[in-house]
């Protein structure tokens, strides 16, 4: 008997093989958008763990120095005294492929069970000594640093962008003489208070995790999560229609097999098992496709957090079959969610219930009345989220809130403006193509809401783009004030650059800064020259009148936008830097891009608190002059290799090469989900197509063409997506504001001004037009050709 | 006995007050035996036939049928019944439309777990329909998918077929020759027939006429 009932029930898809196409495409697109973003944030994440785990020692504490780095003689005094630590060089390695993280390791003293000592242990002890050393690193970095004159041994568990070597190999290749810090190897040590006695200068440190560099990212990741979300929602609106389409024509099928003796569960399990098929069909399509859209977006993303957070991801997947299991599951969830309204109804579908097939497309008053309830609990959640919530969380929630209000109350706002249409139209045939339009509306709503939300998606993250771009590259003119940026090899000849650059250039401005924690987090402490410059170009947020004059006195300190919102610090507010260095806050800067806090104090401050930094970067001020000759003399005259000068302009077109790759990625998930808006309208006008004949047909009666009833189609289609496009300008800026002016600021800590760009919105505008027209095209031909006997067939039928 | 309908009451909602649309209503029908309800619109005897089917319940009364009431029956019971010991010709006709001509015929049957080859192109030869076997619903005329409708109605074997009003939709020389197939394959496999019908002239034909009005049997 099963097999009876669900072969007639797969009958209707052989029947409607559009229909069935338009439930695979929207599941397998809904599938694809969601895991192909899954699989860059699993990869990503994959990378963190395993640099957090070979970077952080796997877990251990270590020592470090308080300033610069750690002396031989600091070592072995540790170790006389009972200390089981063992030394670690950290520093960047320039390869053909460019820059590799390069660990250097002691492989006696390193505590064993730790990755990096595994890895060792795994390419052999005597192949990583070597004669001369060797690196160890995964295959992809491995490739990156061919040429160099060490030799190189693949091993696939490493982290990408790292290389491991023996210490001394590595204090040879990074022409080092102390170490970056000390592993501290598990079990019993010397009492900690003794550490200051024998090594001053030094202190430990906790483990490090993957949570450092994953807190850093979690941000950059969420919006990802977001954007593949909303993308899947969008798929799910063309499941939730074909799968509601496809139940109410088959609802006289359902009553005459319930009629015949199938009981309603049966009937509701068996269409549940057809529905799980197509989703098992279709998430498998759907996470291939995921695959090429996460294989096409990866390298940028890569590019970007190696860009913006330092956080080395490769640029190739590797994916894990949990991924594929996770993408069935969401196909299997979205199509439960898509359908468990039509599920519901069958099962409280009587043998004698009306058999309806266009009650689909007859949603009553009280549906968009319940519609509209609630749309307002949807908004109501969101103001509550903006009121009392705090947080990321409550970020999305008034984000989610607003787009689902904003979708929910379409059909109503679209109905009622109908309506008014209706009321203006002068002849019978205006009147009847509005009231027609009315009564199409419940069958295109969810297309439409689909199109609402890609439109209002595409605008919101648009004018945040766009207000970050001109935001951020105007901040850019304004902090880059040097017109050459210079990074000695040798600290020791700051003196001898300034006294070259004093005839040929109009300053000199020491870039120095100190790596540090304040108030409890990562934190850079920069020292500025007491230059006029800075005055005249820092932007500042919030300061005093005085404020330049008290930093370059060594008075105050100015800190960053990050620093100020996480702490909630202002003007006047005591700051304690490290070394118990204590100064009034003069003043918050905007500093976009840098995830981490910043403070600026007099660089004379900085070198006097700090002794031990590095003093190689200068910024060197030509009064605008053109940097090329500058650059030749320095190279030339003082031997300063050309890749240690970055010019302004350079420096800029970097920055803004970052900005572009952070956002290439939303931008593309942005057209797919248009591209998948447009389907959804194509999709729902084919399938209303069939079952508008019964209204089209009286029409065609009393004396319109074919030709023209496929014109009047056409039109309807293009008024509708005008109409959601106009609605979806509004929901767009409220979404850019919230991205503005709340995630961003829950993010990254930093807010931006709102900019409006009418000309991008006319062109979205006709975009949508466009995509409507074309969606709307072929199923009005159809109806422009469709033979007269189909038509009569209306009248000769009792349907 | 086949069926024994006593005291059927049954009553639906109304604007004011319910609506009595069976009142105290009782039959016998016999096994070979056609019975003809007739009644104007709205007498009661389209929900008399759902509730003998097992579609519909009742507000009081018994519908005794092989000895056991079905009104006391749960929704799977009454749900085996109708597989397996009913046939229902409706007046939309009710085909499946996405299957074909053959497997409408034979789809009852299948799900009652009684289908045979043999008897289904029998069947298909009786009703005239052995070259539409392949056709789809949609391509039928209205007798033919009335007798496409009988067909699956009578292929699993029921000893009870229900008829509602079967050739309302049909004009009188194909409602005629359907009234006939109906008559003939009750009568030929000693089934009970229970028809329904607004004419008058169809329902001197069968065994037995009831009348029913204001949900009363006139007698």
């Amino acid at each position: 008997m099963t097999a009876t009932i669900l072969s007639a029930l797969l009958s209707h898809w052989r029947r409607q093989p559009f229909q069935l196409l338009t439930l695979i495409l929207g599941l397998s697109l809904a599938t694809a958008l969601w895991s192909g973003v899954q699989a860059i944030n699993a990869e990503a994440r994959k990378s963190y763990g395993q640099a957090a785990d070979v970077l952080g020692g796997g877990g251990l504490a270590e020592i470090v120095a308080e300033t610069g780095a750690i002396p031989v003689e600091a070592y072995a005094a540790l170790r006389r005294a009972g200390w089981r630590v063992s030394p670690v060089i950290d520093g960047w390695l320039m390869g053909d492929g460019g820059r590799v993280r390069l660990l250097g390791l002691d492989p006696f003293s390193i505590p064993p069970g730790t990755p990096t000592g595994t890895a060792i242990l795994d390419a052999g002890l005597d192949r990583f000594l070597g004669a001369s050393g060797a690196l160890l690193a995964a295959p992809s970095t491995a490739e990156r640093l061919q040429g160099g004159e060490t030799s190189i041994i693949a091993l696939p568990d490493l982290a990408p962008g790292l290389a491991l070597a023996d210490i001394a190999t590595a204090a040879r290749l990074l022409d080092r003489t102390g170490f970056d810090r000390l592993l501290i190897a598990p079990g019993p040590q010397p009492d900690p208070t003794t550490l200051a006695t024998t090594a001053p200068g030094v202190r430990i440190e906790p483990p490090a995790t993957a949570e450092d560099l994953g807190r850093l990212t979690d941000s950059f990741h969420l919006n990802l999560t977001a954007f593949g979300l909303l993308s899947f929602a969008v798929g799910l609106f063309i499941v939730n229609g074909a799968v509601g389409l496809a139940f109410e024509q088959r609802r006289p099928v359902f009553r005459t097999l319930r009629a015949l003796g199938v009981t309603a569960r049966r009937l509701v399990a068996l269409l549940a098992a057809e529905l799980l098929i197509f989703a098992l069909i279709a998430g498998a399509i759907g996470i291939l496709l995921g695959y090429l859209i996460a294989a096409l977006l990866l390298p940028g993303v890569a590019a970007t957090l190696r860009g913006i957070y330092g956080a080395t991801v490769e640029g190739t997947l590797t994916l894990a079959p949990l991924w594929w299991a996770s993408g069935l599951g969401i196909a299997v969830l979205g199509t439960a969610m898509a359908s468990a309204t039509g599920l519901f109804r069958v099962a409280r579908l009587a043998p004698l219930a009306p058999a309806r097939p266009r009650a689909w497309a007859m949603a009553t008053g009280r549906a968009m009345r319940r519609q509209l309830f609630l749309a307002a609990l949807c908004l109501a959640a969101a103001l509550a989220a903006l009121v009392f919530g705090d947080g990321l969380v409550a970020g999305f929630i008034l984000l989610g809130g607003l787009l689902l209000a904003a979708a929910l109350a379409l059909p109503a706002v679209l109905a009622a403006l109908l309506a008014l249409a209706q009321r203006t139209a002068t002849g019978p045939l205006q009147t009847w193509f509005w009231a027609d339009t009315r009564q199409q509306l419940p069958g295109l709503s969810l297309a439409l809401m689909a199109l609402l939300l890609a439109l209002a998606a595409n605008i919101g993250v648009g004018t945040m783009v766009e207000s970050f771009r001109k935001t951020f590259t105007g901040w850019l003119d304004q902090r880059l004030v040097s017109e050459l940026y210079v990074t000695l090899d040798d600290p020791a000849r700051g003196p001898d650059l300034i006294a070259f650059l004093e005839t040929r250039a109009t300053g000199v401005l020491p870039i120095w800064h100190i790596d540090g924690e304040v108030l409890g987090g990562p934190a850079e402490i920069y020292g500025v020259a007491d230059h006029p410059i800075y005055a005249e170009n820092w932007p500042l947020l919030a300061e005093f009148p005085d404020t330049w004059s008290r930093v370059n006195s060594g008075q105050a300190a100015l800190v960053n936008e990050q620093l100020a919102r996480r702490h909630d610090l202002s003007p006047g507010d005591d700051l304690t830097l490290p070394q118990g260095l204590t100064l009034p806050i003069a003043g918050v800067y905007s500093d976009y891009g840098n995830p981490i806090g910043q403070v600026v104090i007099a660089l004379s401050l900085l070198t006097q608190t700090y002794p031990q930094i590095d003093r190689i970067d200068y910024g060197v001020l030509t009064g605008g002059a053109d940097t090329a000759p500058l650059k030749e003399a320095l190279t030339k005259d003082f031997g300063i290799p050309e890749s240690n000068m970055i010019d302004q302009a350079a420096l800029k077109a970097f920055s803004l090469s970052i900005f572009e790759r952070t956002f290439a990625v939303t931008g593309v998930l942005n057209v797919l989900t248009l591209g998948v808006a447009g389907l959804a309208i194509l999709t729902s006008l084919m399938t209303l197509a069939s079952m508008r004949l019964p209204q089209l047909a009286p029409v065609w009666a009393l004396g319109l063409t074919r030709a023209q009833l496929g014109r009047i189609e056409l039109i309807r289609a293009l008024i509708l997506a005008a109409l959601t496009f106009v609605l979806s300008i509004p929901v767009g800026l409220g979404l850019a504001w919230v991205l503005l002016a709340v995630i961003n600021l829950e993010a990254f800590g930093w807010r931006l001004p709102m900019f409006l760009f009418p000309r991008d919105w006319i062109r979205l505008g006709l975009l949508s037009l466009a995509a409507a027209g074309l969606a709307s095209l072929w199923p009005a031909w159809r109806l422009a050709r469709k033979p007269p006997a189909d038509l009569i067939r209306v009248f000769a039928q009792e349907r | 006995m086949l069926l024994d309908v006593r005291s059927l009451t049954k009553r639906f909602p109304g604007a004011e007050a319910p609506v009595t649309v069976l009142d105290g209503v009782s039959l016998t029908l016999d096994r070979g035996e056609a019975l003809a309800l007739t009644g104007e619109s709205g007498s009661g005897k389209s929900t008399l036939l759902h509730i003998v089917a097992g579609l519909e319940p009742a507000d009081g009364g018994q519908v005794v049928r092989d000895g056991t009431d079905i009104l006391g029956l749960g929704d799977a019971e009454r749900a085996t019944l109708r597989r397996t010991q009913i046939g229902i010709v409706f007046q939309q006709f009710n085909l499946i439309p996405s299957l074909n001509v053959g497997r409408n015929l034979s789809f009852q049957s299948e799900l009652a777990g009684r289908a045979d080859a043999h008897r289904h192109q029998a069947l298909a030869e009786t009703l005239g329909l052995r070259e539409h076997l392949a056709k789809y619903p949609e391509e039928l005329s209205g007798g033919q998918q009335q007798r496409v409708a009988i067909g699956r109605a009578v292929a699993g074997g029921p000893n009870l077929i229900l008829a509602d009003e079967p050739t309302g939709n049909l004009d009188e020389t194909t409602g005629d020759r359907v009234f006939d197939l109906l008559l003939s394959l009750a009568r030929d496999e000693d089934r009970a027939l229970l028809i329904v019908t607004h004419s008058e002239r169809l329902a001197a034909r069968a065994d037995r006429r009831l009348h029913l009005s204001h949900g009363r049997i006139q007698t």
